[in-house]
C-alpha cells in the first residue's frame, strides 16, 4: 500500500488510525469524557454537574436508592406492555388497511391525519382519562409507537408485487396459503424496520409522559434528584434509563437484521 | 395518461375522508356531551371550546405564550441547523472522518434525548434556556446527518468533471456540491424543524414558568377544560401551520437550486 516503511510510532499510530475508524471513534468519545470530568472537576458549580468518574461509582448508590430499582421495573413494565400493545394494534390495523383497497382508501388518510397530530399537546388529557399511574404512560407509549408500525406495514403489504400474488392464486393457493407463503415473508422486514420505528416512538411517549408526572415510576425520582440538586445521582439514572433504551433498540434492530436476511 | 388527474382525483378524496372523519368526531363529541352526560370535566361541550377559543383569540391572551414557544424554537433551530450544516460539511470532506463520526452521531441520535430534559432543567433553569437546549440537540441530529449524507454521496463524476474544466473551489461548491446535496439537506432541515417544535412544546408541557405547553398544563390544573381544549386546537393549528410552511419551502427550495 503506502511506499514510506513507518519510521517511529508516531506515523505506525496514524496509519492504524487510518485502517481502524472505530478506534479513532472510541478516542473522540473518550475525549469528550475528559472534557466533561475536567470540566466537571474545577469549573463548573458541583451543583450542577458532577464528573462522569464520580457518576460512575454513583451507580451502586442510584440503585440503592430506597425505590428507585422498583421504579425501573415499573418503567420497563410500561415500555414492554405498550410496545406489545403497539405491535399488536399497527400489526392489526396495518393488514386491515394495507390488504384491501377499500381500507386504504379510507382508513389511511385518517391514519395520516391522526399521525400528524403534535401528541404532546395532549398529553394533559391522557394522565386525566388514565391517572398518574402507568396506565397513562402505557396509553401515551402506545399512541406513539403504533404509527410507525402501521405505515410500515402498510408498506411491506403494497410493495408485494402483484405477480406473486395472482400466481400464487391460480396456482390454487387458499386464503391462508397466501397469507402465509407470499403476504408473511414479504412483509417481515417492513414490519420489522417499522417495530424499530415504533420501539423509538414507545420510548418516547412513555418517557415524556413519566418526565410530566409520575408517583412510582423514574419520572418521580429524575424530579426528586433535580429539586435535590443531585448531578451525581440524576446523572447516574439518566445513564441507566439511556443504556436500557440503547439496549431495547438494538434488540430490535439485530432482529430486524436478521429478520431481513432472505432477502439479500 | 390521465395520471395527473387520476393523482389529484385521489388526493381529493383522500381530504374528503379526512374531512368527514373530523365531521363525525366532533358529531360525536356533541353528542357525547350533550346527550350521554359524559362529565364535563372529562369532556367539555365542543361548543363551549369554541367560544373559548374565539375569546382566546380576540383577548390576544396567547400573544405572549406564543412569542416565547416562537422564540425559543426560533432560536433551537437557528443554533442547530448553523452548527449541524457547517459540522456535517467539514466532516463530509473526508471520508474518513464520514467512517469515524457518523456512526457516533447515528448512535447518540437512538437515544430518546427527551432523557436529558432533567439535566438540562437543572443546568439552565425552568426558563427558555432548558428548552431552547433540548430543542437544539434534538433538532440537531437530523440535520448533521443528513448533511453529512448529502454532501458525502454526491457524485464523484461530477466533481471531477467540474474540476477538470477548471471549477474554482468557491465554484464548485456553489454549483456542484449544494445543488447536488441540498435536497437531503433540506429534508433533515425540514424534520429537525418537526422535532425542534415537539420538543419546545414538550419541555414545556414537562417543566417550564411560560409557553403554550405551560398554558395547556396550567389549564389542565385547574380543571379549566374547556379552556384547555380551545388551547389544545390553537397549538394544533399553530403546528399544522408552521409544519405546512417549512413544507413548502422545502418544496420550494428543491425546485429552485
Amino acid at each position: 500500500m503506502s511506499a514510506a516503511v513507518p519510521t517511529h510510532a508516531g506515523i505506525r499510530l496514524q496509519q492504524y488510525l487510518w485502517r481502524h475508524p472505530g478506534i479513532a471513534r472510541l478516542g473522540v468519545v473518550l475525549m469528550l469524557f475528559a472534557v466533561w470530568e475536567i470540566a466537571a472537576r474545577w469549573f463548573v458549580d458541583p451543583m450542577f454537574l458532577s464528573p462522569p468518574s464520580k457518576v460512575l461509582f454513583a451507580f451502586g448508590d442510584v440503585l440503592a436508592t430506597r425505590g428507585v430499582p422498583a421504579a425501573l421495573r415499573v418503567t420497563f413494565f410500561e415500555l414492554a406492555v405498550a410496545f406489545a400493545i403497539a405491535v399488536v394494534i399497527g400489526l392489526v390495523v396495518g393488514l386491515a388497511v394495507g390488504l384491501s383497497k377499500f381500507g386504504n382508501r379510507s382508513v389511511m388518510p385518517i391514519v395520516l391525519l391522526l399521525y400528524g397530530i403534535p401528541q404532546i399537546t395532549i398529553l394533559p388529557i391522557f394522565i386525566l382519562y388514565f391517572g398518574i399511574g402507568p396506565a397513562s404512560k402505557i396509553a401515551f407509549g402506545v399512541t406513539h409507537g403504533m404509527f410507525p408500525i402501521v405505515m410500515a406495514v402498510v408498506a411491506g403489504v403494497q410493495n408485494i408485487k402483484p405477480i406473486l400474488m395472482v400466481s400464487a392464486r391460480s396456482m390454487g393457493a387458499s386464503h391462508w396459503q397466501l397469507l402465509r407463503y407470499v403476504i408473511y415473508p414479504h412483509m417481515i422486514p417492513s414490519f420489522f424496520s417499522g417495530m424499530r420505528l415504533g420501539m423509538t416512538g414507545v420510548l418516547l411517549g412513555v418517557l415524556l409522559a413519566e418526565l410530566y408526572v409520575s408517583t412510582a415510576g423514574i419520572g418521580y425520582f429524575t424530579s426528586v434528584f433535580t429539586q435535590n440538586f443531585d448531578p451525581t445521582k440524576l446523572l447516574g439514572l439518566v445513564a441507566i434509563l439511556a443504556a436500557m433504551a440503547i439496549v431495547l433498540n438494538e434488540f430490535v434492530r439485530r432482529a430486524e437484521v436478521h429478520f431481513a436476511r432472505w432477502r439479500d | 395518461m390521465s395520471s395527473p388527474r387520476r393523482k389529484f382525483k385521489d388526493r381529493f378524496a383522500s381530504r374528503l375522508v379526512q374531512v368527514g372523519f373530523l365531521v363525525v368526531v366532533l358529531l360525536l363529541w356533541y353528542l357525547a356531551t350533550t346527550r350521554w352526560g359524559v362529565n364535563k370535566l372529562l369532556l367539555p361541550n365542543p361548543l363551549n371550546v369554541w367560544d373559548q377559543l374565539a375569546d382566546v383569540i380576540r383577548k390576544g391572551e396567547y400573544l405572549n405564550d406564543l412569542r416565547i414557544t416562537l422564540t425559543e424554537l426560533a432560536v433551537a433551530f437557528v443554533i442547530s441547523t448553523v452548527s449541524g450544516t457547517l459540522l456535517g460539511y467539514a466532516i463530509s470532506r473526508s471520508p474518513y472522518l464520514i467512517k469515524v463520526f457518523e456512526p457516533l452521531f447515528a448512535g447518540i441520535y437512538s437515544i430518546p434525548i427527551i432523557l436529558f430534559l432533567p439535566l438540562y432543567v437543572l443546568f439552565f433553569g425552568l426558563g427558555p434556556a432548558s428548552k431552547i437546549a433540548l430543542g437544539t440537540t434534538i433538532s440537531f441530529f437530523p440535520v448533521v446527518l443528513s448533511t453529512i449524507a448529502g454532501f458525502g454521496n454526491v457524485d464523484k463524476v461530477l466533481v471531477t468533471a467540474a474540476r477538470s474544466m477548471g471549477a474554482s473551489d468557491y465554484q464548485l461548491f456553489r454549483f456542484v456540491l449544494v445543488p447536488a446535496a441540498l435536497p437531503v439537506i433540506l429534508s433533515g432541515l425540514r424534520m429537525g424543524f418537526t422535532v425542534a417544535l415537539l420538543s419546545v412544546i414538550g419541555s414545556e408541557t414537562i417543566a417550564s414558568l411560560a409557553g403554550l405547553g405551560h398554558r395547556i398544563v396550567n389549564l389542565a390544573e385547574n380543571m379549566d377544560m374547556a379552556r384547555m381544549f380551545a388551547y389544545i386546537v390553537f397549538v394544533i393549528a399553530i403546528a399544522a401551520s408552521l409544519n405546512t410552511v417549512v413544507s413548502v419551502l422545502e418544496a420550494r427550495g428543491r425546485r429552485q437550486r
